[in-house]
């Protein structure tokens, strides 16, 4: 059942990927990424992770697709056509592409992972929340700071940038 | 840990993810799609996180709380480059990445 | 004992001078500069006077002899243990009296050029270059060492190019100072030289050391031999080569006629008085190397100072230009000197041409820089450097006829003026050294009395020329220095001169010889009346004289082609045979190769340039293959599996 239902998320997320970077309508393209993140919420469901399945759902699908769909919105047509990339430019790059993954793949597949017994691992969402703001040995609050920080810079940075210049 | 599906499995789907995203990269035209892409390529590494952490390091949550940073990356990145977009737009009247090539030479 | 720390203020006040009327001098009242010029001079003057009065009659002697002071020294430039330039002052007989000489003649050029220069639009770039040039001739005498003398040497010829070509609109006195500074730069090339010969020889810059008698230096070199001389033989040529540049010796004389484009003071103070002595200065400083190290160089000197003296006499007499008879006159003097030095052997009775050479060059500096001011104030008066367009002058300006003719009788060496007792001391060190020298030093003698006298005659006598304007006397601020320097001419010759100037320090006696003496004025006498016969009335006969000569007349009269010897070999042997394969290898090999280098750089950034196409999906194609490239190395040489 499972390994069903691994197959049909990994099935998902491949085509729903590849149709992301091949669609030439944007907002359908914005539409199948969502789905690719879904899958892969719940292939983090599976592992039982679920802090970061709700994570990946609230910010990416909830958060970072709504965001992409108001861009499209200001700046693109709904119906509107887009270009295709040219022949070579797509040959040229499938090439590097395939090449690439190709390596990876013989990387991967030549390497022999150790096998790990099952352990015991606490995924709570209580253990998560004190482990990022412990400072002991296992903590997290030095990145979780940072990320805060740059979250701050982020949203300044975007504000200004996308400001009018003339009020600057 | 999944019964059946060893690591290398997730890893296979990652690495495709991850060249889709970069196939993407390279030869879509409009922004927001390029930034689509790069979308897909930290999922991707996300989920390669997520499979070391479960298959590898069961005890630890490294690779979770990376993924957990990652996604927060992702967001600021996503603003900030939608800002930039947006300012694109209204200086060029086009997000077309071909033509937005002023600080050639 | 006197410290003489003062006498290092003597160029430093002409230095400031120099800088403030050339910072300051326009922003100031025009007149204003010359007096500054001119109170810094007197000032100099003063200082000079005074070291020359405690180093000749109070502290400069010890045992009898005049000794080498150097009150201050100090390094400027080391190069490394052993190569060091230092800077300072050097205080010995010919030093002093240099100082006194330069300062007195530029004081009388600088009150003298407060009325000539007084229409003149550089008024301020002129005393400016003034102070520069006196400040340059200070150090140049007061060095203690070859290579200070140098840098001075190359100011002086820097300073005498800006006052030649002080008239910069008109383009003769532009090519004049091109030609000046060219001839000199290129002897100077011979004294470079040798000063490096000299001092790798003998390991040192300094005089003191070098000139020390009884010192290493003199035996140094001697002994290896290059070409059939020896080298430090071979290095006192190239010095002299060097000092003949600078005095205007056969055949690097050319520039000195022509250096008369620059305005008279100038001619006066430069090329009468000081710069032009430089190199007589430089042997005589040099004299124990010569006399004793290398007396074929020495011999040379005295051959190439009398054949010069001959030559330019000759020249003198056929030219009508004031100020270039005054020029070639210089030319044989100066040859008069270099003919005494030559003569001259080291120390005691055979020192007496030393200092011989040494009093003409005082008693010539006056009454030279007489007769440059004089010529100035005639061609103030008549606006005219002819001596055909003038005539009949000594009724209209009888302070200038008067100090001219003084100044005549003492270059013809008549007694008691001053040039008769350097003259015959200069003949009697010749005839006792080398009978042939003395006998063409006698006809020089007698040239000279006629060209002098031939002038002289011409200016104020002769014809009654109607003049467009009627001349006039010139100004007081320029007769006072004229009178000066006649009292000057008149009286230096009663100066014992041997005990004070000597090669060793030590006096020398100067006996009276009647049987060089009495033919030297005769043969003078005859000069004049010569010339009286010929030129006090109006008359053809020079004409006559001249045709009848023919040819050898033009000859002389073109200066014996020298000027074209020069430009034919530069223009159709140096520029035809030299410069064009040079200039066609610089044009086409050197340009080609830099032209090419330069087209490739192009070519290869222009093709490149395209990788900056801006178009970031490329960028990223790149980058993609590069870390593809990257990994599959990576794996090839981790081999992990």
């Amino acid at each position: 059942m499972e390994k069903a239902m691994f197959y049909i998320l990994s099935g998902m997320i491949l085509v729903f990927s590849l149709l992301t970077v091949t669609s030439r309508r944007i907002l359908r393209a914005a539409v199948y990424l969502l789905f690719v993140l879904l899958g892969s919420a719940g292939l983090f469901f599976m592992l039982n992770f679920n802090f970061l399945a709700a994570v990946q759902l609230t910010v990416y699908a909830g958060g970072i697709i709504v965001l992409i769909i108001f861009s499209i919105m200001l700046t693109s047509h709904v119906n509107e056509k887009l270009e295709a990339a040219g022949a070579k430019k797509s040959v040229f790059s499938f090439l590097a592409v395939a090449a690439g993954a190709a390596v990876t793949l013989y990387a991967i597949l030549n390497y022999s992972f150790p096998s790990v017994s099952d352990r015991v691992n606490d995924s709570s969402m209580k253990t998560i929340g004190t482990m990022l703001l412990s400072y002991k040995d296992d903590g997290y609050v030095l990145p979780f700071e940072v990320i805060s920080i740059l979250l701050l810079a982020a949203m300044v940075g975007a504000i200004i940038i996308a400001k009018r210049e003339h009020k600057l | 840990m999944i019964e059946g599906i060893g690591l290398e499995y997730f890893l296979i789907l990652s690495t495709i993810v991850f060249f889709t995203g970069i196939y993407g990269f390279l030869t879509r035209k409009n922004l927001i799609t390029i930034l689509m892409s790069t979308e897909l390529i930290l999922n991707a590494v996300n989920i390669n996180f997520v499979a070391f952490n479960k298959y590898l390091y069961p005890e630890k949550l490294e690779g979770q709380f990376f993924a957990l940073f990652v996604i927060a990356i992702a967001a600021t990145e996503v603003a900030v480059a939608i800002a930039i977009i947006i300012s694109l737009y209204r200086r060029l009247k086009t997000i077309d990445v071909e033509k937005a090539n002023e600080m050639k030479y | 004992m006197e410290s003489f720390g003062y006498t290092v203020l003597i160029p430093v006040i002409l230095f400031f001078s120099f800088i403030f009327i050339g910072l300051a001098g326009g922003k100031m009242n025009k007149y204003l500069s010359g007096i500054i010029g001119t109170v810094s001079l007197l000032t100099v003057t003063v200082l000079s006077y005074y070291t020359a009065y405690s180093y000749f009659f109070v502290y400069g002697k010890a045992g009898g002899v005049y000794q080498k002071i150097i009150p201050f020294q100090t390094e400027w430039l080391r190069f490394s243990e052993k190569l060091y330039i230092e800077m300072g002052v050097l205080l010995d007989p010919i030093s002093v009296m240099m100082l006194v000489v330069i300062s007195t003649v530029s004081l009388m050029v600088h009150i003298y050029s407060i009325g000539y220069m007084k229409e003149d639009m550089g008024y301020e770039r002129f005393f400016s270059f003034l102070s520069l040039f006196t400040f340059s001739m200070t150090g140049l005498v007061i060095a203690t060492n070859i290579f200070q003398t140098y840098v001075f040497w190359e100011l002086v010829g820097v300073s005498s190019y800006l006052l030649i070509g002080h008239y910069y609109d008109r383009p003769s006195a532009v090519a004049a100072s091109k030609k000046a500074f060219i001839v000199t730069r290129f002897a100077d090339l011979g004294f470079l030289i040798g000063i490096l010969i000299l001092s790798n020889i003998t390991g040192t810059f300094d005089f003191k050391i070098l000139t020390d008698p009884d010192g290493s230096a003199i035996t140094q070199g001697s002994s290896v031999a290059f070409m059939g001389l020896s080298v430090m033989t071979w290095a006192l040529i190239l010095v002299f080569m060097g000092c003949a540049g600078k005095s205007a010796m056969f055949p690097l004389h050319i520039w000195l006629p022509d250096a008369m484009e620059g305005p008279t003071p100038v001619s006066a103070l430069i090329h009468a008085a000081t710069m032009v002595v430089a190199g007589v200065y430089l042997v005589a400083r040099l004299f124990p190397l010569y006399a004793l190290s290398a007396p074929v160089a020495l011999h040379l000197v005295g051959y190439v100072g009398a054949f010069t003296s001959l030559f330019a006499a000759a020249i003198a007499c056929t030219q009508t230009d004031i100020k270039r008879i005054l020029a070639f006159s210089t030319i044989s003097q100066i040859g008069f000197m270099m003919l005494g030095l030559g003569v001259s052997g080291y120390g005691g009775e055979n020192g007496l041409g030393f200092m011989a050479s040494m009093f003409h060059l005082f008693n010539h500096a006056m009454f030279k820089a007489l007769l440059f001011l004089c010529a100035g104030s005639i061609i103030h008066a008549v606006h005219n450097n002819d001596m055909n367009f003038t005539g009949g002058l000594r009724k209209f300006m009888p302070v200038t006829h008067i100090t001219f003719l003084i100044a005549c009788l003492a270059i013809a060496g008549i007694p008691p003026f001053s040039g008769f007792f350097s003259k015959d001391e200069i003949l009697v060190a010749a005839f006792e050294h080398d009978k042939f020298l003395s006998v063409v030093m006698f006809a020089v003698a007698g040239l000279t009395a006629f060209y002098m006298f031939r002038l002289y005659f011409t200016v104020f006598w002769n014809k009654d020329t109607q003049y467009q304007k009627t001349p006039h006397e010139s100004p007081k601020v320029m007769a006072y220095p004229l009178m000066f320097l006649a009292a000057a001419s008149a009286l230096t010759g009663f100066i014992p001169f041997g005990n004070y100037v000597t090669a060793d320090g030590s006096a020398v006696e100067t006996p009276f010889h009647w049987n060089v003496a009495v033919p030297a004025v005769a043969v003078s006498f005859a000069g004049i009346l010569l010339a009286m016969k010929l030129y006090k009335k109006e008359s053809d006969m020079p004409a006559k004289i001249s045709s009848s000569l023919g040819e050898l007349y033009k000859i002389v009269y073109k200066k014996f082609y020298i000027d074209e010897i020069y430009i034919f070999v530069t223009k159709n042997i140096i520029f035809k045979y030299i410069s064009v394969p040079v200039a066609w290898f610089d044009r086409k090999v050197v340009d080609n190769t830099m032209n090419g280098i330069a087209a490739l750089t192009n070519f290869v950034s222009v093709k490149i340039k395209s990788f900056q196409s801006g178009q970031l999906q490329q960028y990223a194609y790149v980058m993609v293959s590069g870390m593809i490239v990257l990994i599959l190395i990576a794996l090839y040489f981790m081999k992990t599996f």
